[in-house]
């Protein structure tokens, strides 16, 4: 099969989707001619022209807010937000208005919208262009989450996004768009709520999302070497989550690890861990774990920064402390 | 009164209109009524005064051409087409609302006649409206967007961005800021510095100041801007001058640190949307003074008996309350 990007594949599933229903079209800043900051979208105005390739304004609320209007009255839009960070400028449109205005209006109006963002650390960016915070907006009923981890999930994962009748942000790790895996020629989408399991383990389940799922595959590598065989689960989406998927693995393994890169307080590493433990709780054989990024704003020096996010190591060494009973040990 | 238009040819135009001010105020007064013996759920913002804005705007409208509301809301809601039943039974909770009781008076939507809704964030509705003006004009359709928000939304910058790209991208929607002088317990010369227009005017919109108590002059500005916004011409940005009758909402009654019983008898007395429209409309010969008492009666009567239908309406069943949170994506992945 060939191979290419994540930022490939995030553009080829928005092309496809543009090409098949008129009322699709995108926004944001420096989407056209620009391509975005990243290149994703190159080529996309050529093809489509400016009418459904719209460069915006620097004014998150307002293109947010316009695309809500828009999802309102028939329109398909696709809102480019150029960092996640940029999450807390748009709340009020995303929270107040785009999530609650099915419920509100009785199911009468729907909100079919995607916003594409990004998250991660790790790449010298400083606090206000680092954070993931996906946490936030799982947290307000009416917004589905989708959490792309390869090139493969982002493609699909994106275009069902894109049909779906719902608020969807997609975040994408911005430190994997170069990142290639085998992506199909052929039209295939990824239903939400379905989880993956990338390697099949009998010792201990890591739950990672997003950047973090390679982390786990490695750390899973590094356990093997010491015969300990850890199942990897992929969410994929957190909102819906497929809760059965993970505690089926975990009432086989009795042990989890859950990996995600926001912030560990209040996230989902917890909200994750504490529904293994209220569901699975007599196959437990250890205290389910949350490894999640430090609870400090991300530090621009590469020597501070790196400490801030689980590694594959100190995912591997918590899970020795668990397989060997050291209950006290937390990484 | 402005001066009319050929009044033979508009006579049902104007009854119309002067029906749909005096539906508007007899929702309010029972609305009122609700909430002072207790009847009503939470509270609500009156739109009594303000009758002549909403009524000569939407009536200019096609059922396809959408509004954004506002809090205080009924008042658009009312003059866009919807019916007081469905409406009573939103305000009160009921399954038979507009909205299934889950919106109540400060989000009642009606999307069959083109309202996108009500909104309890001030200035909240400004993305909505104007991107409902981009969704017309990247399908194709020649409908037009009203705004409606008051005199406080001037103090969002979400208005000023959405302003910027309507201006842009010239897109057929009208801003409608009905100024009626207090952004919830505030004067509006303490909150807005310098001419409210000049805010739209920074952004090459043609703006119009116009008397929110005169249904003919609003309703012959609208007129001529919905059309024009319809080729294309579009934003507009409309300051109409009006009053609101109660306080900032129904429990606002000891009002006077901010506003005197005297300024508000004033208007009351002198300045009535209705009783003003009334007055031209016999003068002018196209109906009695006996005639529009009638139409009152018969308006105060509907809006008892509808009123009376919503007490006794159903609530939602309980199974509904994380009905609808998500909606249905058919033939998805």
């Amino acid at each position: 099969m060939r191979e290419i990007t994540l930022s490939q594949a995030v553009n080829e599933a928005i092309s496809e989707e543009l090409r098949r229903d008129p009322t699709i079209f995108l926004m944001g800043e420096d989407v056209a001619e620009a391509g975005t900051p990243f290149k994703v979208l190159s080529g996309l105005v050529e093809e489509f022209g400016p009418e459904r390739i719209i460069d915006t304004p620097i004014s998150e609320p307002g293109f947010m807010g316009l695309a809500v209007g828009a999802a309102m009255t028939g329109s398909r839009p696709i809102v480019d937000l150029m960092f996640g960070d940029f999450l807390f400028l748009i709340m009020d449109q995303l929270c107040n208005q785009a999530a609650k205005t099915h419920y509100m209006s009785g199911g009468k109006l729907n909100v079919p919208l995607v916003v594409r963002t990004n998250l991660g650390a790790t790449r010298r960016s400083a606090a206000q262009h680092s954070q993931s915070l996906h946490a936030l907006v799982a947290h307000i009923p009416g917004l589905k989450v989708a959490l792309p981890s390869s090139a493969y999930e982002a493609k699909g994962l994106m275009k069902t996004a894109i049909r779906d009748n719902n608020p969807v942000i997609i975040f994408e790790d911005k430190l994997m768009y170069n990142d290639k895996a085998p992506v199909p020629e052929e039209e295939y989408l990824i239903p939400f709520g379905e989880a993956n399991i990338l390697r099949e383990g009998k010792d201990i389940t890591l739950v990672a999302t997003s950047s973090m799922v390679q982390v786990a595959q490695q750390a899973a590598e590094l356990l093997a070497a010491d015969n300990i065989s850890a199942e990897v689960i992929d969410p994929r989406t957190i909102v819906p989550l497929d809760e059965e998927t993970i505690l089926n693995s975990v009432r086989k393994t009795s042990r989890a690890i859950v990996i995600d890169e926001g912030h560990q307080s209040y996230g989902i590493t917890g909200e994750i861990a504490s529904r293994i433990n209220e569901k699975a709780f007599f196959h437990l054989d250890a205290p389910v774990r949350r490894m999640g990024a430090m609870d400090v704003p991300v530090p621009f020096s590469p020597a501070l920064e790196d400490l801030t996010v689980p590694t594959p190591e100190t995912v591997a060494k918590q899970a020795r402390a668990d397989l060997a009973g050291d209950f006290n040990y937390v990484a | 009164m402005s001066a009319a238009k050929s009044k033979k040819s508009n006579s049902e135009q104007y009854l119309r209109m002067y029906r749909q001010m005096a539906r508007i105020r007899a929702f309010e007064d029972q609305a009122n009524q609700l909430y002072l013996s207790g009847k009503m759920p939470g509270l609500t913002h009156m739109y009594s005064g303000q009758e002549a804005v909403a009524v000569g705007i939407c009536e200019e409208l096609t059922a396809t051409d959408k509004i954004t509301s506002t809090h205080r809301g009924h008042g658009h809601c009312v003059a866009k087409g919807a019916e007081f039943k469905q409406m009573f039974c939103e305000l009160l909770g009921k399954e038979e609302g507009y909205c299934r009781g889950k919106g109540g008076s400060m989000h009642i939507a009606d999307q069959a006649n083109g309202n996108l809704g009500a909104n309890a964030i001030v200035g909240g509705s400004a993305g909505i409206a104007t991107g409902s003006a981009l969704s017309a004009k990247h399908l194709g359709t020649d409908d037009v967007t009203v705004c409606f928000f008051g005199d406080g939304a001037l103090g969002q910058g979400l208005l000023y961005e959405t302003m910027n790209m309507a201006a842009l991208w010239n897109l057929p929607v009208i801003y409608a800021c009905e100024n009626n002088l207090y952004g919830e317990y505030t004067k509006v010369e303490e909150m807005a510095a310098g001419e409210l227009t000049a805010r739209a005017k920074a952004f090459g919109i043609e703006t119009h100041i116009v008397d929110g108590q005169d249904v003919l002059a609003v309703n012959q500005l609208t007129q001529k801007l919905v059309e024009r916004a319809r080729k294309g011409e579009g934003p507009f940005f409309i300051q109409l001058n009006t009053y609101r009758y109660h306080g900032h909402h129904v429990g606002d009654i000891n009002r006077e640190y901010y506003r005197s019983k005297e300024e508000e008898a004033l208007w009351k007395q002198e300045r009535d949307p209705i009783t003003n429209f009334g007055a031209w409309l016999s003068d002018e010969k196209i109906a009695t003074p006996a005639e529009l008492s009638a139409i009152n009666d018969e308006i105060k009567a509907d809006a008892e008996a509808a009123v009376a239908y919503a007490l006794d309406a159903a609530y939602p069943n309980i199974v509904e309350v994380d009905m609808h949170v998500y909606a249905d994506t058919p033939n998805s992945a």
